[in-house]
């Protein structure tokens, strides 16, 4: 498996937020997946992206193309240096919330993508990672 | 040192004023970045004499530190031409040309007057091009802050603009949501949608979403949270423009739009909210 391209958004303010999901939706348009896919990517994102904001203080999103062929994927890594999480399990569970969201943007996106992967732990940062396959 | 450069550049500007205005006009008309087609000759010879003025006054107090009173004068002439350049459309290259240029005149003149003098002549084009590139940097600045306040202002207005609420029948409005659903949108979408339910008495609010193009955990809350305070004024909440690959993603997600009925299009919102306030469509005449 290979990396055909690679790009950083950075994810600060609510505006890169939303500029980080206008990139993935474009990817996902030029990598042509279904409408359904897209809008599912999107939302992942959009969900991912907000958690590094708002609990994570900010981070960044990484945007991969992924070559196995005969399929092509997209990789998106969110990564954060906040507090961590010190109970993933808990966290992923729908309306667990420690903050005043419904508690379903975790747990959501892991519906949403092919492979959903998360690192945190308290004082190191969070880390996740999700594949869609075309 | 600053003190003698400064008197130096001030004389240097004072000998023969009109031929050294004639020759920066003509470095600023012939340069690639010239924007004829946004400002007069009239207009920019007036500029740029007012400026040429200001810039000796300054100068001959001696300091050549663009922060200091003596220049606020200057920063003043700078700030309206760059705001104004900035609203008629100059890039911030084009806008900063305004006083670079002015460096190619002024050195030539500077070297023809203390040729005999290299020491000094050094020491005054260094001070010239720290001061031009000092003001040259505070334009650039100040139409990058004009360009900013002029793009929240068209946001605060499209706040406005983008969330009208209309009525649609007796006893129904209708609110068509377009393009990105933050707080601050949010925020202003239910004051407005609650305010016409008031004034017009309506028992059924249509939220249409069709113009929405993400809609996350955040955005469902917020829909929530809208339904949530209309059925508190007395109405019913349809939320319509619900496509296919949103409803999915929605299942998906976990999330409920408890509180409110949900429609494909606007079509069936509006013939929903029709029967339900007792209304009965029906065609004249068959065709
Ligand atoms: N990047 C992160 N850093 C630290 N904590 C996180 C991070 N992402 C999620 N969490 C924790 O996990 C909890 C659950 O996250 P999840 O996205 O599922 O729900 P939420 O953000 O609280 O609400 P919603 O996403 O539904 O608006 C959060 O409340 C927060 O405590
Ligand atoms: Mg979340």
């Amino acid at each position: 498996m290979t990396v055909s391209r690679s790009d950083v958004r950075p994810i600060r303010t609510e505006a890169e937020v939303v500029a980080a999901r206008q990139a993935v939706r474009s990817w996902a348009v030029e990598m042509k997946f279904s409408l359904i896919d897209q809008t599912k990517l999107v939302t992942a994102a959009s969900e991912l992206a907000r958690n590094a904001l708002n609990y994570g203080g900010g981070g960044q999103m990484r945007m991969e193309i992924l070559e196995r062929s005969p399929r092509q994927g997209l990789r998106l890594t969110f990564e954060d240096q906040g507090p961590g999480i010190a109970d993933v399990e808990q966290a992923l569970r729908d309306g667990f919330t420690t903050g005043s969201g419904m508690g379903l943007g975790l747990g959501g996106s892991r519906r949403l993508v092919d492979e959903f992967e998360i690192h945190s732990a308290p004082g190191e940062g969070t880390r996740v990672t999700v594949v869609k396959w075309r | 040192m600053a003190q003698t450069a400064g008197s130096t550049v001030a004389e240097i500007l004072g000998a023969d004023p009109q031929a050294l205005l004639d020759s920066w006009l003509q470095a600023q008309l012939s340069a690639p970045t010239a924007r004829t087609d946004l400002i007069t000759e009239s207009e920019l010879r007036q500029q740029s004499g007012e400026f040429l003025n200001l810039l000796r006054n300054a100068a001959r107090g001696g300091s050549l530190d663009v922060q200091a009173p003596e220049w606020s004068q200057v920063r003043e002439l700078l700030a309206r031409v760059s705001r104004g350049r900035a609203l008629q459309g100059f890039s911030p290259s084009e806008t900063a040309t305004f006083v670079l240029s002015l460096k190619q005149p002024l050195f030539a003149r500077l070297r023809s007057g203390l040729a005999g003098d290299p020491e000094r002549l050094m020491d005054a084009v260094w001070s010239a091009t720290t001061l031009l590139d000092g003001l040259a940097l505070y334009t650039t600045e100040l139409f990058q802050q004009s360009r900013e306040d002029v793009i929240y202002r068209q946001q605060q207005e499209l706040l406005e603009l983008s969330t009208p609420v209309v009525k649609l029948w007796e006893g129904v409005v209708a609110v068509p949501l377009i393009g990105t659903l933050d707080s601050a949108r949010t925020q202003v979408v239910m004051e407005n949608l609650l305010q016409r339910i008031v004034e017009t008495g309506a028992s059924m609010a249509i939220i249409d979403i069709t113009g929405v193009p993400t809609v996350d955990t955040l955005v469902a809350q917020h829909l929530i949270k809208t339904v949530a305070a209309a059925r508190l004024m007395g109405a019913e909440c349809i939320i319509s423009g619900i496509r296919p690959q949103i409803a999915q993603t929605i299942v998906h997600l976990g999330v409920e739009l408890h509180g409110a009925s949900t429609k494909a299009t606007l079509a069936d919102a509006i013939a929903m909210a029709l029967r339900v306030t007792g209304w009965k469509v029906v065609r004249a005449e068959k065709r």
